[in-house]
């Protein structure tokens, strides 16, 4: 028979892991709002950039910008977003599950590849599986325009060196708030970006526009910029994705706590009425000893 | 009533500014240039500055940093990093960190450092680019 008191202990112990597991849940959902906010905020500039990056490269030929140079692919560089804190269910290991299948396939056909790292978490899964040759860490919480400069900076520097003939960005694309799918984005070269779906009607205006510099210094410029863009958007969409998820994770967690706490009951009462039946029964075998 | 052309300046955290106006001046990768209604398709890099448009007797300056504009169909598009309104601009703080990138400037020069001069020649052009548009209300 478990021991009344050893129950009660656990009752409570549950109780308040419960009440933390809610509390994350609560704080998730609220910084969820804001995450989402923020990526409302920047759709309209990437939808502006997209279309301007269109009629820009409509003209423009591959191999024309060191940046857009289609070279024999010998070695790949990954990025792999994630988030900076755990507790979130599987998202990251998710992210991370993509990232090792990814190397075992490119190591496969005999490329080199390495790792960058946003985020502490996917740094600490992967830092014993692969190389990696740099980590942002401790900046997902409250981070600005400039930290994916600097991340972009970094893989076109890269990239130009001919250190990686080809980038790849992994992230947990946010599609709702109860699914996200973790997601490899070509990154460099430079995609020319060809009208986007259900947007046939885009005007091919190139060539009728003034271009102040010359087209090719436009391109120097814009191409670093889109960069950053592709690497902001992949953090923003994991930040919203990592308080998505532990939002889930956390409310399962509650759950289960509860069923734990009720179960816990069940055996805490039945322990008690039996103690509560030996008592009864020594006292009315005390009784009948005395006749 | 003159023809307007509509403005927009759209930066990460959403757009900025979204109106009709006659005119808008802007920091330009060739030196500033002015868009009336109607201008002819254009596409140009912009740099650290200050942009001003006017409404009739309305005048509006703020400060962006860089990025590029286009012309089209009548309508003029910023896509800067950021942009703030002149009448927001603290220009206390703005002087006080425009004498703290002087100082990193003048001790990335003697220790030439590369990266923090570039670094510090950036903060010390938007602090310049933040009291002008201050100013120039």
């Amino acid at each position: 028979m478990p021991n009344l008191k050893e129950v009660k202990t656990k009752i409570s112990g549950v109780k308040k892991t419960s009440q933390i597991t809610k509390a994350m849940n609560m704080v998730a959902a609220a910084r969820l709002r804001g995450a989402q906010e923020k990526m409302e905020a920047f759709r309209p500039y990437t939808a502006k950039f997209n279309e301007t990056m269109s009629n820009l490269s409509g003209g423009a030929t591959t191999n024309q910008f060191p940046l857009m140079e289609n070279r024999d692919v010998k070695s790949i560089e990954l990025l792999v977003v994630t988030s900076d804190r755990g507790l979130c269910g599987s998202y990251n290991a998710n992210i991370v599950k993509l990232a090792l299948t990814k190397i075992k396939s490119y190591e496969k056909e005999g490329k080199q590849v390495s790792l960058v790292c946003v985020g502490k978490k996917g740094y600490q899964l992967l830092n014993k599986k692969a190389k990696v040759r740099k980590k942002y860490t401790d900046i997902m919480s409250s981070f600005q325009m400039f930290n994916a400069r600097e991340v972009a900076t970094d893989l076109a520097d890269n990239f130009l060196k001919g250190n990686s003939d080809k980038v790849e960005v992994l992230f947990g694309r946010f599609r709702s708030v109860a699914s996200q799918v973790p997601t490899a984005v070509p990154f460099l070269p430079v995609q020319p970006v060809e009208n986007i779906a259900g947007k046939e009607n885009v005007k091919k205006i190139s060539g009728d526009y003034i271009y102040e510099p010359s087209t090719e210094e436009i391109m120097d410029v814009l191409q670093p910029l889109y960069l950053n863009v592709i690497v902001y958007q992949a953090m923003l969409e994991v930040g919203a994705s990592e308080h998505a998820a532990r939002m889930t994770a956390m409310d399962n967690a509650t759950n289960a706590c509860k069923d734990i706490v009720s179960n816990l009951t069940v055996v805490y009462n039945k322990a008690r009425q039996a103690a509560v039946t030996n008592e009864l029964m020594d006292i009315v075998g005390g009784a009948e000893a005395l006749k | 009533m003159a023809q307007q052309i509509r403005l927009e300046v759209v930066t990460p955290k959403g757009a900025v500014v979204n109106e009709d106006v006659d005119i808008v001046n802007a920091p330009g990768y060739g030196g500033d240039f002015g868009v009336l209604a109607n201008h002819a398709p254009f596409l140009s890099t912009i740099k650290i500055g200050s942009l001003t448009y006017e409404q009739g007797r309305k005048r509006v300056t703020l400060m962006v940093t860089g990025g590029f504009c286009e012309v089209s169909n009548n309508k003029i598009t910023f896509l800067v990093e950021s942009a703030e309104f002149g009448s927001e601009i603290d220009v206390d703080r703005a002087m006080r960190a425009k004498e703290r990138a002087e100082k990193r400037l003048a001790q990335a020069l003697q220790h030439d450092e590369t990266l923090n001069r570039t670094r510090a020649e950036a903060s010390l052009k938007r602090a310049i680019a933040r009291i002008k548009t201050a100013k120039s209300r």
